[in-house]
């Protein structure tokens, strides 16, 4: 009987004292995003130390994010096509497919590539250079590390996704268009000009920038707050770049549905 | 100015439950090689934090310069520590950027100097450590030695008045371990600086330190010129200084009755 007591009495303790470190480290990370963004000024007066980072992040993502686009673009394509001629319109899928993306799938997929591709580099870089004392020893050269490693990569990450996600749409939409037209036979007109007439600049396009923005400063922040916040050994680290997966991608699809939920009319 | 760099007064420091000094007062006199020794875990690492000024301490208080490092807002702290050089245990040079940057990046982020003058800065500072051949190798192409060497450039590359080196000999071979040692001499009467220098290589350290301070169980337990310090008597310092197995300090981490440890875990 003690036993049971105990075990229920242990479960509830642990319980709390995840509860609190939660609500400690959601703290600490909100403390570090409002200090690095008074720190950013060195980010923008020496602006190559973002464009540095938006290689590392940007620009190493772009082959997953294409080749991810054009599968997902096809995709889309042969299952749009095949409800679509159910009810005669198959030339619709030109808008289906732009719709669907611009909206949707380029910011999200994106965001999700983003974060198993560029946030657990970033995580990994930042808990290694915890660990091996290369911020204290930047913190002991009278450097701060929030504004030197922090900032630089934040702003890449928030320069860099919509970036991203554009070209992820497109590639989708390419993508799309060779599924649609050359192999399947929807004439190439219908297809352009019914995407053409049906997205919207503001409703669709903008608010899909505004989502990759959002999504970009979740996914950085979380990927440089994991690792910043690492324990400093190998454990510590590969749990830490775990983590920002698990909790980005999971921030990405509330956000998305947070966002949309706004957006739609 | 002071005739200390560094003082430590009566301070106290620790973890939650565990306090790592109680108590501990230290001077370290200009122009001096001071080193402070003591066995693994007695918290010699988190002395040289405290100067730095990242951990505050419970009680007491360390000056650098004259000022109180924990009183400090965050400018005051900068702009003590960049009186301070430290080398720290495997170096932590940016693995990202190669020797020669690495050298430079202290004169890129706080000073305005024009590129020609850091070049030759960053050349003399690697020629002081004799590795200026190797400014354009990675730091994952150095060895364990040479990493260290390149690190205390880098310490170095603004003339501070204090450098710090935390275990500058762990992990050395005795070839490395001698150029470490004769640099650190030799840096510290060249630039005319003061060297705090934690480790716990007995030899090493009594052939180039002008005063030593042992720390033991939170409190300096021994202090004195090297000299001293092998003719003391105190059992902790023979065994320290003569390297004996089992004295004050036990071979067995405290623990229970051995037998009835052993007899207990069957009943389990």
């Amino acid at each position: 009987m003690t036993r049971i007591f105990d075990g229920v009495l242990g479960a509830l303790r642990n319980l709390g004292s995840n509860f609190i470190d939660q609500i400690w480290r959601l703290g600490a990370g909100t403390r570090l995003f409002f200090d690095m963004l008074i720190s950013s000024g060195e980010s923008f007066r020496r602006f190559r130390l973002v464009v540095k980072e938006v290689y590392s992040t940007g620009v190493m993502s772009l082959v997953i994010i294409s080749v991810s686009a054009f599968f997902v673009g096809m995709v889309l394509a042969l299952q749009g096509y095949n409800t679509l001629q159910k009810y005669g319109s198959s030339e619709a899928i030109g808008v289906l497919v732009a719709l669907a993306l611009v909206r949707e799938l380029g910011p999200v997929v994106t965001a999700l590539l983003f974060a198993g591709r560029a946030g657990t580099a970033i995580t990994a870089e930042i808990g290694l250079m915890k660990a091996t004392e290369q911020l204290s020893a930047m913190e002991m050269m009278a450097v701060s590390p929030v504004s030197r490693v922090i900032a630089p990569r934040f702003w890449a990450g928030v320069i860099s996704l919509p970036i991203l996600a554009a070209l992820f749409s497109m590639i989708g939409i390419l993508g799309g268009y060779i599924v649609a037209v050359p192999l399947i036979g929807v004439d190439a007109g219908a297809f352009w000009s019914q995407m053409q007439a049906n997205v919207d600049w503001r409703l669709d396009i903008v608010n899909g920038v505004i989502k990759s923005v959002v999504f970009g400063v979740a996914c950085s922040m979380i990927a440089l707050f994991e690792g910043y916040d690492a324990p400093p050994t190998a454990e510590g680290v590969s749990r830490a770049t775990t983590r920002t997966v698990v909790t980005s991608s999971l921030a990405v699809l509330a956000l998305d549905f947070a966002l949309t939920s706004f957006m739609i009319e | 100015m002071t005739q200390n760099i560094v003082e430590i007064d009566n301070l106290s420091f620790g973890y939650k439950n565990r306090l790592l000094h109680k108590g501990i007062s230290m001077s370290f006199p200009r122009g001096k090689v001071v080193a402070i020794m003591g066995g693994s875990g007695s918290g010699k690492t988190t002395l040289l934090r405290l100067i730095g000024g990242q951990f505050k301490p419970n009680k007491g208080e360390v000056r650098v310069d004259g000022k109180v490092v924990h009183k400090q807002n965050d400018d005051g702290l900068y702009q003590l520590r960049r009186k301070m050089g430290m080398l720290f245990q495997q170096g932590a040079l940016f693995t990202d950027l190669s020797v020669y940057e690495n050298v430079a990046f202290p004169m890129r982020e706080l000073t305005d100097l024009p590129e020609s003058m850091i070049r030759d800065l960053v050349l003399m500072k690697l020629n002081a450590v004799g590795l200026r051949g190797a400014n354009q190798l990675m730091p994952t192409e150095l060895s364990g030695g040479m990493a260290r060497r390149v690190a205390l450039a880098r310490a170095i590359a603004l003339d501070p008045d204090i450098i710090m080196y935390d275990e500058p000999f762990a992990g050395l071979d005795p070839i490395s371990m001698a150029v470490i040692c004769d640099l650190i001499r030799t840096l510290n009467d060249a630039l005319g600086v003061t060297s705090i220098v934690v480790t716990h290589d007995v030899e090493e350290t009594f052939s180039f330190a002008d005063y030593i301070y042992f720390v033991a169980d939170g409190v300096v337990a021994a202090e004195g010129t090297p000299d001293d310090l092998r003719q003391s008597t105190l059992p902790f310092i023979h065994q320290f200084v003569y390297g004996e197995k089992d004295g004050p300090v036990p071979f067995h981490y405290p623990a229970g009755d051995y037998q009835q440890e052993l007899l207990g875990s069957k009943n389990d």
